[in-house]
């Protein structure tokens, strides 16, 4: 009979049905969303204003972790710099996962994208931080790159303790991402746009940056995003290849925490990174659907 | 056949209702075995232990837990502000045993976290007599806690590069071959005590604030050097691959399983004195099992359990116990000369009679927030 109902609804049925469908697989994203985002974050805005005596989290109203924290130069200095370093490191990534990306979704034969998005998925089947590790062992002044210039009589290179090995970690950790989502983006471009614009002369270069690039742009945005979200929260590539010389916050976050039990300061910073994150995120969502919206 | 097949198939046909049921019996499944694990956490042959990385490993207790019929469940935390942070966190009772760094006894016995210990219960007699009185253990004539193990913290150096001689002084690490090659193990206090005592602060962790002003400008001076900052994995990477020749702040600790490895790496203590660290065994306030926490602290500072305490596979570490010493000679004499445990050469008792160790205390005169502030600054010159 529910079978018999499904198969064939009626118009009013069917707009019943469905708004309580929506509702019942929508209901455990909203409860996740409100029992791990939203609780945990009014909790972080609260312990701001705790205290900490003798390494114990005293609950408390006082505005001194946010006056601490503002005071300090280096977490200022600290906060601009990981803004950067995740900027550089959308940007680093979406410029080198490009080409790829649009190599697969025009140049490549079927078969060839399936073992490109194959392999692109691979290097998630490993620990991001052991792959972190493995790349110590090939940029380490005596390490396998050094080592390898070394025989054409170059180096060696100093790349750990440097932003060049932080953005080494960086665009290991978000370049497969980047490509996928780029390459998903360019795969949708509809085609007869290219040879429209082919048609009428213009050049392949021109085309990629006046069509393709356009008409993928929603993808490309979030693509960076996404790298920028990865790469601004990291811990693991600015300590284990940028040495954290000079620290990132998240690394200012495990200091805090680590340096005398004080939450309250860390949560500080963690806010600010969050507020960061969602500033960014929906500027770029913005930015990134307010194209499609004129197209249409 | 194709029957049963077709029989079979509308069984796998996911609705809603099953969906719910099936959503409940997860949930009810996952309540249960978690409090089938509570239930199992919290049985008699169970005694927990708050320590550092490796304490807990099987070659350390599995003698104690066979002879008597119990778990140890390890709780490991990495740095002695981490421990205090675990205990305060946590209910009363719910560590037994607490291993910490000697610095933080006096916090702990002050917030009323762990038990004043009966001398008696512990073979005092047996320790070198440095480690029957420790400062810091006995405190207003009762003690609180008993001596495991030490080491001391100074010049870690490439050998290769760095000899012992050009080590005897922390001023080799400004030494321009060294330029971008110090690493800096990512711990305020042990970092800057040694640096504390390059000043020539006999005290290193008592300086008066004009002290303390000259240490931070000794600190900064130093960036120029700094090839990372590092915890402790990257400290053994950094050491293998060359990436740092030095380091001040860290000692054998590090340096013994990385020159058996074959690794060219030693520890010097400098002629401005070293730092000593300590770990100690108290009593949990409110642990319920309070006698077998007793037995396990004999049994961890008598000879077989300090032997196998010094040679853990985490780290090695030196120990009081005297006929812990004697043990070591007998069934691992190699090992025994590695640690410099040796009674018929030159040990590492010898070290402390000579007065360059110091104990590694929390600062003095200043806040552990002065300190820290001081470190986070030097990160982000």
């Amino acid at each position: 009979m529910a079978d018999k109902a499904l198969t064939q609804p009626t118009a009013g049925t069917a707009a019943r049905n469905v708004d309580g469908y929506a509702l019942f697989w929508g209901l455990p994203l909203a409860l996740w969303q409100l029992v791990f985002f939203v609780a945990p974050l009014v909790f972080l805005v609260v312990m701001t204003f705790w205290t900490v005596k003798n390494f114990r989290l005293t609950p408390d109203f006082d505005t001194v972790n946010w006056v601490n924290m503002f005071s300090k130069g280096y977490v200022i200095d600290t906060y601009f710099r990981t803004l950067w370093y995740g900027a550089l490191g959308a940007v680093v990534c979406s410029v080198l996962a490009f080409p790829a990306s649009y190599a697969l979704a025009f140049k490549a034969s079927p078969v060839v994208q399936r073992i490109g998005l194959f392999m692109l998925i691979t290097p998630f089947f490993t620990s991001y931080l052991v792959r972190i590790y493995s790349w110590q062992a090939v940029v380490s002044d005596n390490g396998v790159l050094n080592n390898l210039l070394g025989v054409f009589g170059l180096g060696p290179f100093n790349i750990l303790g440097t932003l060049l090995g932080t953005m080494v970690g960086y665009i290991t950790l978000t370049l497969p991402l980047v490509i996928l989502l780029q390459f998903f983006s360019l795969s949708g471009v509809d085609r007869n746009y290219i040879e429209a614009a082919q048609n009428l002369g213009c050049g392949r270069l021109r085309t990629v940056f006046l069509v393709i690039i356009p008409l993928a742009k929603t993808g490309i945005i979030l693509a960076g995003t996404f790298a920028f979200i990865l790469c601004f929260g990291d811990l693991v590539s600015p300590t284990s290849l940028g040495s954290s010389k000079p620290p990132t916050l998240s690394i200012l976050i495990v200091d805090t925490v680590k340096q005398g039990n004080n939450w309250p300061r860390a949560a500080v910073v963690a806010l600010m990174m969050v507020l960061t994150l969602i500033v960014v995120a929906f500027t770029a969502i913005f930015f990134a659907y307010r194209v499609k919206k004129e197209k249409t | 056949m194709t029957a049963r097949k077709a029989d079979k198939k509308p069984t796998w046909r996911l609705t809603r209702r099953k969906f719910l049921k099936g959503s409940a019996a997860a949930a009810a499944l996952i309540a249960a075995s978690s409090a089938t694990r509570r239930v199992a956490w919290s049985e008699e042959n169970t005694l927990s232990y708050l320590c550092w990385p490796g304490h807990g490993a099987p070659e350390v207790v599995e003698p104690f837990e066979q002879a008597n019929n119990v778990k140890i469940i390890p709780k490991e935390y990495v740095g002695g502000e981490a421990m205090m942070a675990l205990i305060n966190q946590s209910d009363p009772g719910t560590y037994d045993v607490v291993l910490s760094d000697r610095e933080y006894i006096v916090m702990m016995r002050d917030a009323g976290l762990i038990d004043e210990m009966d001398p008696n219960d512990y073979a005092f007699d047996d320790f070198w007599p440095e480690f029957q009185k420790m400062p810091g253990h006995w405190l207003n004539g009762k003690l609180y806690s008993v001596v495991l193990d030490f080491g001391y913290l100074g010049v870690v150096h490439n050998t290769d590069v760095i000899s012992e001689k050009e080590a005897s002084s922390y001023k080799v690490l400004w030494d321009p071959k060294l330029t971008g090659k110090v690493g800096q193990f990512d711990w305020y206090l042990p970092s800057m005590g040694n640096l504390s005592q390059y000043n020539g602060n006999k005290s290193p962790f008592d300086i008066d604030d004009a002290a303390f002003a000259k240490l931070r400008d000794t600190v900064f001076s130093l960036k120029p050097q700094v090839a990372g900052y590092h915890g402790i994995p990257d400290i053994f990477n950094a050491l293998k691959n060359g990436d740092a020749l030095a380091y001040q702040g860290i000692g054998d600790w590090i340096t013994i399983l990385l020159s058996a490895e074959g690794y060219p790496v030693t520890t010097t203590i400098p002629d401005e004195g070293g730092i000593q660290w300590t770990e100690s065994l108290s009593l949990s306030t409110d642990g319920k099992k309070q006698d077998l926490a007793k037995k396990f602290i004999q049994y961890l500072t008598a000879p077989e359990g300090q032997v196998r305490v010094a040679l853990k596979s985490s780290y090695w570490g030196s120990i009081p116990n005297k006929k812990g010493w004697t043990l070591m000679n007998d069934i691992k004499p190699n090992e025994a000369t590695i640690l410099r445990h040796r009674f018929d050469q030159r040990n590492v008792m010898d070290e402390y009679a000579d007065g360059k160790i110091t104990l590694r205390q929390l600062p003095e005169q200043q806040s552990i927030d002065d300190w820290s502030e001081v470190w986070n600054e030097y990160k982000n010159l």
